[in-house]
């Protein structure tokens, strides 16, 4: 077989899309939208990585910094979303054995989260907006350095990917409670109850375990699910905030006063809001997936499954109150809620985190000796990622600490990188390595060596990344700041060759997806199925 | 008295050996769970309580750590009952960084107060030494109160800079020997000129 019909029909075969059914083809189209965004984060994270070793000539520092503004954008919500969404609204219908509730909405979600993107970014590139940080969007809005209509187009886009998002969050709660037409009654209450996790901790209090009725994933994806709509409806707040000022003060020049909202008490509540997303989106959606994974790849029952569940409850409330560590360095905030959510309850994190950790590998441990499969590898990196990312975090969540750390770049490097590349991501390639075989009725790899380079190449550049930029950090770097005289160039250069070990393991990982499954099966994936997803699951009883 | 430097080397010997533990440790795990043989025991419940009750130790420890050895820990959050020596006013507006003390002269060991305001954005204010290590710093809120309470313990000449983000103007926000600590017995050498 010649190498263009390879790349044109896949490896043995490739993906015979017409068979698939719609739900498998929604999470593919979520999943592959993801892995494009995740490039386009990963190369503009490139380019700012050469940017920090030598200012480049062909960009100027105002489009560096709207390059910085859309790529957390771009690697959240295009990418970490994304691939999340599309896997657990696969993964909703297919544990409760019963069809999605809505396929529109799910067609829905990845075309609103996926343009939103686009939008966002393109205010970037071509209005150079950005005057956010880290996701977080200031007041007062500045009207000076950036232009109204930049902000409103970035506001369309931040809206698209809103509407996405409640999209996604109201299917996948109607998914776990509603009743499919001509089924028996579904007792959606106790169903509810399930899922948020309610059940397993009155059963600590009773003698008698109730039964759970919705496996542990479920209860995961719904508790993480209660946090990404929270978030939504706070940046949608925000972006209205935001419009009133970028269309009064920037477009009529009328004289809107900055003090009408407080700046302290809207960091508050935007930060609260932001952090359902680390903490929601990251650590509980996180912490379900692994069990999943445990359980897929072991075959064994969860390792103390009834704490698993109370411990995602606990790590939902725990991430409702930590948004205080963001506010460790503002002396207008109350000693009372540095030290109580910024300090106390933020190292309630180690500890649902510490648990995850915990009953993963001892539910591993049951099955040895197992083979270490991709799956595995990711898992296991994943897990270390989380071990390296969340002390990290708990050390800066601290009133010594954050003193000497905040804004620099410690906190993007060891802490965020680390948990988003490393954890994160490779939880993520845990789950499409053990999806892949699933949603694409056993397409076989192109190349294990290529899956090998991959991880290889992803882990050790993951972890070096986020140890550069932290020993850098630790010596005074700041984050979003440009220093022009190579004040820490050894430290750059070292995160840019371990950024190019990314980059290139991510070339490796799209190369041999795509010669896995071929063009004209990925782009198969776009088209209208031709099964109704009805047909594919009967109710219990009438199997 | 520990400055940042002492504080900042330490995290960075505690984290690499931290991190060098993790690392091998899922390293071993790996290896060991594809090998046969031995008694497959799992954990047992004292064994996994034991450990819970480790965590919480450790991630509430460090609080009480740093506010025992960390001296800005304690001054900062009784700062508003510490009378201090000298206090510097700090304006900030449209990207530009105005000191009513310019340079600001510091007592050895004595508290001072670096009292910072916002007329627009959000900024930050940070002193960093010669080696472009910080010393501390804080967030410039509009329409709040910001004041950093600090001690110096060694001579020295730092620098100030905007710590936070306000568009691309807010990384020229520098104003070079802007504090000048004298009166110690110790130089901090890495912010002699
Ligand atoms: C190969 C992959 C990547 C590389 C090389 C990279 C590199 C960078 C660089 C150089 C910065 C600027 C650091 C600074 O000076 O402040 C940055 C910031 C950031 N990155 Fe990445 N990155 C990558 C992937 C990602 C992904 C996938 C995400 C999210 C899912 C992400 C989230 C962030 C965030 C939140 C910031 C902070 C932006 C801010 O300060 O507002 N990165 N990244």
């Amino acid at each position: 077989m010649s190498y263009l019909n390879k790349l044109m029909d896949g490896h043995d075969g490739g993906l015979k899309h017409e068979g698939m059914t719609p739900m498998q083809k929604i999470a593919m189209r979520f999943v592959v939208i993801g892995l494009l965004y995740y490039g386009l984060a990963a190369l503009e994270g490139m380019i700012m990585r050469a940017y920090e070793i030598t200012p480049l000539p062909f960009i100027d520092e105002t489009h560096f910094f709207s390059i910085m503004t859309v790529h957390p954008m771009v690697g959240i919500f295009g990418s970490s979303y994304m691939i999340v969404f599309g896997a657990f609204l696969f993964l909703t219908p297919f544990l409760m054995e019963k069809p999605i509730y809505s396929l529109k909405m799910a067609n829905g979600s990845w075309m609103f989260i996926g343009g939103g993107v686009l939008i966002m970014w393109l205010a970037g590139f071509l209005f150079s907006y950005a005057p956010l940080y880290t996701l977080y969007w200031p007041l007062p809005a500045d009207t000076e350095q950036f232009t109204a209509i930049g902000g409103i187009v970035y506001i369309v886009g931040v809206v698209g990917i809103m509407i996405g998002t409640f999209l996604y969050t109201y299917n996948v709660f109607k998914t776990i409670v509603y009743t499919p037409k001509g089924w028996e009654k579904q007792p959606s209450g106790a169903l509810l109850r399930s899922a948020l996790g309610l059940t397993a901790i009155a059963n600590f209090f009773r003698k008698k375990e109730t039964k759970h009725l919705v496996p542990l994933p479920i209860a995961a994806i719904a508790r993480g699910t209660i946090d990404v709509g929270l978030n939504a409806i706070v940046i949608s707040t925000a972006g209205v905030l935001i419009l009133i000022y970028l269309v009064g003060n920037g477009l009529f020049s009328m004289d809107l006063q900055d003090t009408w909202v407080d700046a302290l008490l809207y960091k508050n509540i935007f930060w609260w809001g932001l952090d359902l997303v680390a903490d929601g989106l990251v650590l509980v959606f996180v912490a379900g997936t692994w069990y999943l994974l445990a359980m897929m790849i072991s075959g064994k029952d969860l390792y103390m499954q009834n704490v698993a569940r109370a411990a995602l409850f606990v790590e939902m409330v725990v991430s409702w109150t930590v948004w205080s560590h963001h506010l460790m360095s503002d002396q207008g905030q109350s000693n009372a809620l540095k030290v109580l959510s910024g300090e106390v309850v933020t190292a309630f994190e180690l500890v649902t985190q510490g648990i995850a950790v915990f009953i993963v590998l001892t539910t591993l441990y049951k099955a040895k000796p197992i083979k270490m499969t991709n799956e595995l590898k990711f898992l296991l990196g994943g897990i270390l990622g989380f071990m390296l990312a969340v002390p990290a975090g708990i050390i800066q969540a601290d009133l010594g600490m954050n003193r000497i750390l905040h804004n620099t770049q410690w906190i993007i490097g060891n802490h965020v990188h680390v948990a988003i590349l490393v954890g994160l991501t490779m939880t993520l390639y845990s789950a499409i390595y053990v999806l892949f075989p699933i949603l694409t009725n056993g397409v076989k790899l192109y190349s294990q060596k290529l899956a090998s380079a991959h991880f290889w190449l992803h882990l050790v550049g993951g972890i070096g990344m986020g140890a550069f930029m932290g020993m850098a950090g630790i010596d005074g770097m700041l984050r979003r700041t440009i220093y022009y005289n190579g004040e820490y160039n050894t430290y750059m250069i070292l995160a840019g060759i371990c950024g190019a070990m990314m980059m290139l393991a991510f070339i490796l990982f799209l190369y041999n997806i795509i010669m896995s499954i071929g063009l004209k099966g990925l782009l198969g994936i776009y088209q209208p199925s031709k099964i109704d997803t009805h047909d594919c699951l009967v109710q219990e009883k009438d199997k | 008295m520990a400055d940042s430097l002492d504080v900042l080397s330490t995290l960075k010997l505690v984290y690499t050996i931290y991190a060098i533990v993790a690392i091998s440790l899922i390293a071993w795990y790996a290896y060991s769970i594809t090998q046969k043989g031995g008694e497959i025991k799992t954990a047992s419940k004292g064994i996994f309580w034991s450990y819970v009750a480790v965590l919480i130790v450790m991630g509430t420890g460090l609080h009480f750590l740093t506010f025992n050895l960390v001296p800005w820990v304690p001054m900062d959050l009784d700062r508003a009952n510490i009378k201090a020596e000298k206090t510097f006013k700090i304006t900030y507006k449209d990207h530009v960084i105005t000191l009513d003390e310019n340079p600001m002269r510091v007592p050895c060991n004595k508290y001072v107060i670096f009292d910072a305001d916002s007329e627009d954005l959000t900024y930050g204010f940070g002193i960093f030494r010669q080696n472009h290590t910080l010393v501390t710093q804080m967030q410039v809120v509009p329409n709040n109160g910001n004041d950093l309470m600090w001690k110096f313990g060694k001579n020295g000449t730092y620098y100030i800079r905007s710590t936070e983000y306000s568009g691309p103007k807010g990384a020229h926000m520098i104003i070079e020997d802007a504090v000048i600590v004298s009166g110690c017995s110790e130089d901090d050498i890495h912010s002699i000129k």
